[in-house]
């Protein structure tokens, strides 16, 4: 029969689960279910009208104003997803490369890879926007000075521009992250694989396609999710370079700025409507939830287990 | 023996019960964390004259405070006393009901101010004032007095002469005009520094009838001749952000500055040496009316729900006097929306006289009731037109059609 009684190690391991459990369950668990019900309400200002069922959703998807706002938005998260798995997940993949092969001054280069990503990402949106700085940024005053002057651009202020601005600070910022994580796949592969590997071939590229990257399906598994879920919650590097309206013109919005500005309202714009907002946050939540699922369970498929 | 015990103890009781309605404690929130130490003043002004009420004063975040009061308010832990918006930013507030409504008999001194201040800070939907304004903005055109002195530059009377003090400053490597546009809410500000006098009121007093929207020539003209004196803005403007540009003028790199007159504070923070002017950015000829925006920030409003309301709406009345408008007035050198108040500041003086020929800040004051607001759209199509992604007269057509969605007199 087993035992139920609460022995001494029952009690720790209780002891130890439940108050984070119940942290979870507060801080957690409550909001993204209160989250859930809000969105089914009609609100006025912070007063909650009537229950009003999926008109919110409605709204949000379908009805001007607002569903212009929410293509537009979500467009540009797509834009940022794959725009950053090329430049940060990609250029970190042969940056941890590069590393792995212990070219000269790896010690170096894999502290300063890694260094930007321990910067708080608002030091991070200060600095780039200090680079961008129309008249004293260091970009243009680089390219006058490389005589490239007509190359200069007031890069934030620019609808063709504005959001690759945002895409390659974020891209320096995080880079040393998926490095880092790739990096340690690469070590992982043992050596006598390479040793046969270069009993076949001296060549370097066949060496990353047919050994490497096969071998570091799992660390490339957790950075694209990661990524992934990144793209469409990215809130803090817009906010601090475009502001919360995505300037100029709605060209950097996200939907993270989009639901702030919704739920919270902002200087400029009209009410605050908790209900709109609320059934934008469960719009993003299950489309994070479901397609990071798929991501996941399709990328796990075709992971090696050595 | 007993008995003086428990006549003790009853009277000890008695005072216990009613200290609480004796001392009354009010709290009263603000957003203006720059203005503590002169509202503790005020307030000990007010605590002087009314033994037994205390007032402590707390302030909060400016861009969150609305969400932090809303949020407090709507879990009954609201503050007796509070700063709120104006217009649409009110009535996120008071329509609810947290707000006691204020009139002419619990608030004597409202009877005097001017129609305008009380209308911001009205509900639309009953017509009752729930908050005393306390201040008003001007959106004009600021400029450095020594920069126009030394190029022999005086306040422009047309705009052709303001095109061409423009260009004489360009020429001789100042930069004219600081403003730039990456902040979004810039857009809107600039627009009315500049271009009031070329809308004209009559444009605004059809608007607000109904008779025309903003395809209207009178406005598609303004903002095409502001997307030509952008020319005299900083190279790449469209990229500067508010900060930069505050700093362009307040380094005395820059010659003018359009904003609202709570950057004078600012621009004597950053630079006390600068000599600052104000004028009215002048229409086609100089017969023409020389006019600012005019708005009105916020108020001062009282908990409906507070426990100590009639403690609450003395302090409210004290606020809204003569006595108070003027300390405002003297120690945060703002416009004091207060009747009778005199400015000693010769340059917050001459803001008051420019005041007196206005149109109202037209998209905060009358289009920020609904999605998309008026603001969001001059703003974005402004900041096209600068880009040269759109011209005056699609923007026009564009802010009439988002509007159209909520805005009644526009759908036909």
């Amino acid at each position: 029969m087993p035992q139920l009684r609460l022995t001494g190690r029952g009690l720790w391991i209780t002891a130890l689960i439940v108050p984070p459990l119940a942290f979870v369950a507060l801080f957690v668990v409550y909001p993204i279910i209160s989250a859930f019900a809000y969105a089914f309400f009609d609100w006025n200002g912070l007063l909650r009208g009537e229950f009003v069922g999926l008109d919110n959703f409605h709204t949000v998807l379908f009805v001007e104003p607002y569903a212009s706002w929410t293509r537009n938005a979500f467009s540009h998260n797509i834009i940022v997803f794959f725009a950053l798995m090329v430049l940060q997940n990609g250029l970190g993949f042969f940056l941890a490369y590069a590393l792995w092969r212990e070219l000269p001054g790896a010690r170096f280069h894999r502290i300063a890879v890694f260094l930007p990503v321990v910067l708080s990402t608002i030091i991070v949106g200060y600095l780039f926007k200090l680079f961008l700085h129309p008249l004293f940024g260091v970009v243009n005053i680089s390219l006058r000075g490389m005589g490239l002057g007509e190359l200069a651009q007031p890069w934030l202020g620019q609808s063709s521009t504005a959001l690759w601005a945002l895409i390659a600070a974020n891209a320096w910022h995080m880079v040393g992250f998926p490095t880092l994580v790739f990096l340690a796949g690469m070590q992982r592969i043992p050596t006598e694989m390479l040793d046969a590997v270069r009993m076949e071939t001296r060549s370097e590229w066949v060496k990353i396609t047919k050994i490497v990257w096969p071998l570091v399906a799992p660390s490339a598994t957790v950075v694209f999710v990661l990524l992934f879920v990144g793209a469409f919650n990215w809130f803090e590097l817009p906010y601090v370079m475009a502001g919360l309206d995505g300037s100029p013109f709605g060209s950097t919005d996200v939907l993270g700025l989009y639901f702030y500005r919704t739920a919270f309202g902002n200087v400029s714009s009209g009410q605050q409507d908790f209900g709109l907002g609320s059934a934008l946050a469960v719009l993003i939540f299950l489309f994070i939830a479901v397609i990071a699922g798929l991501i996941t369970v399709r990328l796990r498929a075709r992971e090696i287990q050595l | 023996m007993p008995s003086t015990i428990i006549r003790i103890g009853a009277a000890l009781a008695a005072m216990s019960v009613a200290a609480p309605a004796m001392a009354q404690d009010l709290t009263f929130w603000s957003w203006r964390q720059e203005d503590r130490a002169q509202y503790e003043q005020f307030i000990d002004t007010f605590e002087a004259a009314n033994p037994g009420i205390t007032v402590t004063f707390e302030t909060f975040e400016a861009t969150n405070y609305n969400t932090i009061l809303a949020t407090a308010l709507a879990g009954g832990s609201g503050p007796d006393l509070m700063m709120v918006r104006a217009y649409g930013g009110l009535e996120s507030i008071a329509v609810p009901g947290y707000l006691e409504p204020l009139t002419t008999e619990t608030v004597p001194a409202l009877a005097d101010y001017t129609p305008e201040a009380l209308a911001a800070e009205t509900v639309r939907a009953d017509g009752k004032v729930y908050a005393v304004p306390f201040a008003s903005q001007t959106q004009l055109v600021i400029y450095n007095k020594k920069i126009f002195d030394d190029a022999g530059l005086s306040e422009p009377q047309t705009w052709d002469e303001f095109m061409a003090l423009s260009q004489k400053l360009k020429d001789s490597g100042i930069i004219p005009i600081a403003n730039g546009t990456a902040t979004a809410w810039q857009n809107e500000t600039v627009t009315f520094d500049f271009v009031s006098s070329l809308m004209g009121k009559d444009f605004v007093a059809d608007i607000m009838s109904g008779e025309t929207d903003f395809t209207d020539e009178r406005f598609t003209n303004a903002l095409a001749a502001l997307k030509d004196l952008s020319q005299y803005f900083p190279d790449g403007f469209i990229g500067l952000d508010y900060a930069s540009a505050q700093q362009l003028f307040s380094s005395g790199m820059a010659a003018m500055f359009g904003g609202g007159s709570y950057e004078l504070a600012t621009f004597r923070a950053q630079n006390p040496d600068l000599e600052l002017g104000v004028f009215a950015a002048p229409g086609r000829t100089a017969e023409d009316e020389k006019l600012v925006a005019l708005y009105f920030d916020g108020g001062y409003a009282a908990n409906a729900a507070g426990a100590n309301k009639e403690a609450a709406l003395k302090f409210i009345n004290y606020l809204a006097s003569t006595e108070f408008g003027q300390a405002f007035a003297d120690n945060l050198n703002n416009i004091s929306t207060a009747p009778g108040v005199t400015f000693q500041d010769p340059l917050l003086a001459e803001v008051a006289e420019l005041n007196t020929s206005s149109i109202p800040y037209l998209f905060l004051v009358s289009f920020r009731y609904g999605e998309p607001s008026g603001s969001v759209l001059i703003q974005s199509e402004v900041q096209k037109l600068f880009a040269g992604e759109t011209t005056p007269e699609a923007a026009g057509q564009a802010i009439t059609d988002g509007l159209k969605v909520w805005y009644e007199p526009f759908q036909d």
